[in-house]
């Protein structure tokens, strides 16, 4: 390209060469990483699609911004300042769980919330990935014993990483995250399909003095569905 | 002011309980003695006519809180009544219900408060309102079976629920009849705007919220359950820490300690009072920057600058909170008696940590104003908006920054004293704007007035003599206060008056635990903040609330 054509564009095959030689005489390394020793000068990378897939997905997480208790306070310094998630590839949470693979959740699951948490878990696009965040989420935690708490968001939906503590101190959470992002790259993940909950015919369900009782209040083609606390751990 | 002029001419002294009793009449059937009011025992269809004359002839303008629990024989509900200018003066208004057909005039016509809380009643003791506009399931979901607080409730009992209450609420055509304007709009309970998980059902004509209604009980976690069942000595003071989770926990312990102590007659050294006081407005401090950082988030959508701003903030006040007790968030330092431990040693670098965070704050609080207060954006979003009068205020049972930006001079820690808060200099900050940036200002200017007496604590814990560093004093391993002893006593939040009701029974356990929380009656006020107001301006209204929905919801 000459200048006389393009008088305002520089002769940029000068630069490139200088910064070229830069780089092989080792004066500037930022770009010479041991990836790149490993390729040599070849663009290409040889791998099976499936475990470059997993990198991918190990190496990019979209969180979902889901925010339920006390957990979440530490959620939201984990992603802030000094902590800054963002650090470990698992970025700026979204807002819409169409556009997220990870959920962390963050607190005490009650009955009323379950089923809505299910159905933000269901709205969020395959392959989806779960973190459970603090006591509450493995057993109900401090809260166990409450009527209305549900023991423990496996209940409801699969948990791939267990996170303890009340609540987990943000350390625990990065740590957490990349414990995940490491089992997402070697391509392991919980299934998908889960026990979400006990979604039966009203007539399925053991016949109790409680049960008959209330087939009078319900309508008995309707189906119902039964919050299985007894029988969890 | 027109504060001054609603209040009746009544209330310049306090009256005794004699004189109260002679004012109700022939209301009153029966006189108890709580342990902090004199408490007057009315007939379950007396409600309205009682509570208005201690309102308009006594001046209780304050309903503070409503307590159901249900007794061997009865059932009964509890008005806490206060006075908004000396909340030292207390009444309460106790009324007996009949154990097989538990039925109760509402006071929903004279305290609007009194809505939620006997909704509340009704949901978790079983106890129905006469006149009530709306008595349904407030905590709970509308298909649950039984009172879990009433006596013959059986834990165990599966709940069976239909599936088509849990059907997509959406899943319908929102739009009604084809002649009407309006149109529903769902928000939450998963939203990064409503601060947990609140679900706010709104109608809307055109752009504007014509009526909004909040559904709480999103986490409702049984807050109350957990502490009837463990014990005064150790065992509930880890629960406090949860309901107010942004890092408010020693605000909350104290509300408890405050309680427990007054019930047991335990005193707290003065040494122990000093640690409570500085850690409870480091709590503050952290709690109001979150508050700060999130409507800042709510009216800009930004979540880079002002929101890790606040964070920053946070985190240095935590470090200090973390060095003082050992945990980041859930402390567990009060113990009734006083502290759990000394300040870490070596004090002098603990103390020049804190010193040196309060130094750079001015710095910092400068930086905020220059990108919120001063901002014209956000004065053009929240001046003027989300107006919140302090008559309608007072009749919601609004405290804290709520209250404060309505101007109602009203805070705990002057009004009725407690900790150390009496012997220090500070300000009570009111703003009479009424409107959002108000309550925004007022959170702002406490953290100022929370950083003064954190530095007056530290000089005074600095000079403290050795040997008389007492952090708690000699409390029995086993508390049993005397059967039927009740008390109500509550405490300056970083939301607003956190009270617990207590009644004991003669056992180391309480035999009705109620919490009185201020997001409980703060969030009652949304619709009339918002309604006819744009979206964007509730959503601004409800982020200067400043709500926690674990306080809401327990």
């Amino acid at each position: 390209m000459s200048s006389q054509q393009h008088p305002f564009v520089t002769d940029d095959s000068k630069v490139l060469t200088e910064t070229r030689d830069a780089r092989l005489a080792g004066q500037d390394d930022r770009f010479n990483s041991r990836l790149r020793e490993a390729f040599g000068s070849t663009p290409f990378i040889l791998t099976k699609f499936d475990k470059f897939m997993n990198w991918v997905r190990g190496s990019s997480m979209f969180m979902l911004q889901f925010g339920i208790a006390c957990c979440s306070i530490e959620m939201m310094h984990t992603y802030a300042v000094k902590h800054d998630l963002d650090r470990f590839a698992a970025g700026v949470p979204r807002a819409s769980p169409r556009q997220a693979d990870v959920i962390i959740i963050p607190g005490t699951i009650v009955s009323k919330f379950a089923p809505r948490m299910k159905r933000v878990y269901d709205q969020m696009p395959e392959p989806k990935f779960v973190i459970g965040m603090g006591s509450c989420t493995i057993s109900g935690g401090p809260f166990q014993e409450g009527y209305n708490v549900i023991k423990g968001a496996e209940e409801v939906i699969p948990i791939d990483i267990h996170i303890p503590g009340c609540p987990p101190r943000p350390e625990a959470l990065v740590y957490g995250v990349a414990k995940l992002q490491e089992r997402i790259a070697n391509g392991e993940s919980s299934p998908v399909v889960v026990k979400p909950y006990e979604l039966e015919q009203f007539g399925d369900l053991e016949r109790d003095e409680i049960v008959e009782q209330l087939a009078e209040d319900i309508d008995t083609d309707d189906l119902v569905m039964r919050y299985n606390w007894g029988d969890s751990p | 002011m027109s504060l001054e002029e609603q209040l009746p001419d009544t209330v310049e002294e306090g009256q005794s309980a004699d004189e109260l009793a002679e004012l109700l009449g022939d209301l009153v059937i029966d006189r108890e003695d709580h342990v902090n009011a004199p408490g007057f025992v009315i007939r379950p269809d007396t409600v309205q006519d009682a509570l208005r004359r201690l309102r308009d002839d006594a001046g209780f303008d304050h309903l503070s809180c409503v307590t159901a629990q249900e007794y061997e024989d009865r059932y009964e509900s509890i008005y806490h009544l206060k006075k908004y200018d000396d909340p030292t003066q207390e009444a309460s208004v106790v009324v007996p219900a009949d154990k097989e057909h538990p039925v109760s005039q509402s006071a929903e016509p004279v305290f609007r408060t009194a809505d939620w809380h006997e909704r509340e009643a009704y949901d978790l003791i079983g106890i129905d309102y006469d006149e009530h506009p709306d008595l349904r399931r407030i905590l709970l979901p509308d298909t649950w079976q039984g009172h879990p607080l009433s006596m013959d409730y059986d834990q165990d009992r599966p709940q069976i629920v239909s599936l088509r209450e849990h059907a997509n609420p959406l899943q319908e055509d929102q739009r009604s009849d084809s002649d009407s304007d309006t149109m529903f709009l769902n928000i939450g309970p998963h939203h990064p705007a409503t601060h947990g998980v609140l679900h706010v059902k709104a109608t809307l004509d055109g752009e504007q919220v014509a009526d909004v209604e909040s559904d709480i009980g999103y986490l409702h976690r049984c807050e109350e359950q957990m502490c009837q069942t463990k014990t005064y000595r150790h065992q509930i003071m880890p629960y406090p820490d949860r309901w107010d989770y942004i890092s408010a926990g020693l605000l909350n312990e104290w509300a408890y300690a405050r309680a427990a102590e007054d019930l047991n007659d335990i005193e707290v050294p003065e040494y122990a009072q000093i640690i409570r006081t500085m850690g409870a407005e480091l709590c503050r401090m952290a709690a109001h920057f979150l508050a700060l950082g999130t409507f800042a988030l709510d009216v800009y959508g930004d979540f880079t600058a002002i929101f890790m701003y606040a964070v920053r903030d946070r985190e240095e006040v935590q470090n200090i909170l973390e060095d003082l007790t050992g945990q980041r968030l859930m402390f567990n330092y009060f113990r009734l008696g006083g502290v759990v431990w000394d300040l870490p040693e070596p004090r002098e670098e603990f103390f020049e940590m804190t010193r040196d965070y309060l130094d750079r704050l001015p710095e910092h609080l400068e930086e905020y104003h220059d990108l919120v207060t001063g901002n014209e954006i956000l004065q053009m979003r929240t001046v003027d908006t989300g107006i919140l009068p302090p008559e309608v205020a007072k009749s919601y049972g609004a405290t804290g920054p709520v209250a404060r930006g309505s101007g109602i001079d009203y805070d705990l820690r002057r009004d009725d004293p407690y900790g150390y808060y009496d012997e220090l200099d500070w300000d009570v900050i009111v703003k009479d704007g009424c409107d959002n940036y108000s309550r925004l200002l007022v959170r702002m200017l406490e953290v100022e007035q929370s950083a003064k007496i954190v530095e007056q604590c530290i000089d005074l814990l600095e000079d403290w003599p050795e040997d008389e560093r007492n952090i708690q004093s000699n409390v029995p391993r086993t508390l049993r206060p005397d059967d039927d002893k009740e008390i109500y006593r509550a405490v300056e939040g970083a939301k607003g008056e956190l009270g617990i009701y207590m009644r004991a029974d003669g056992t180391e356990k309480p035999a009705r635990f109620k919490i009185r929380s201020p997001c409980f009656s703060n969030l009652q006020t949304l619709p009339e903040m918002s309604n006819g107001e744009y979206v964007p301006d509730m959503i601004a209204a409800l982020g200067s609330l400043d709500i926690v929905l674990g306080e809401v919801d327990r």
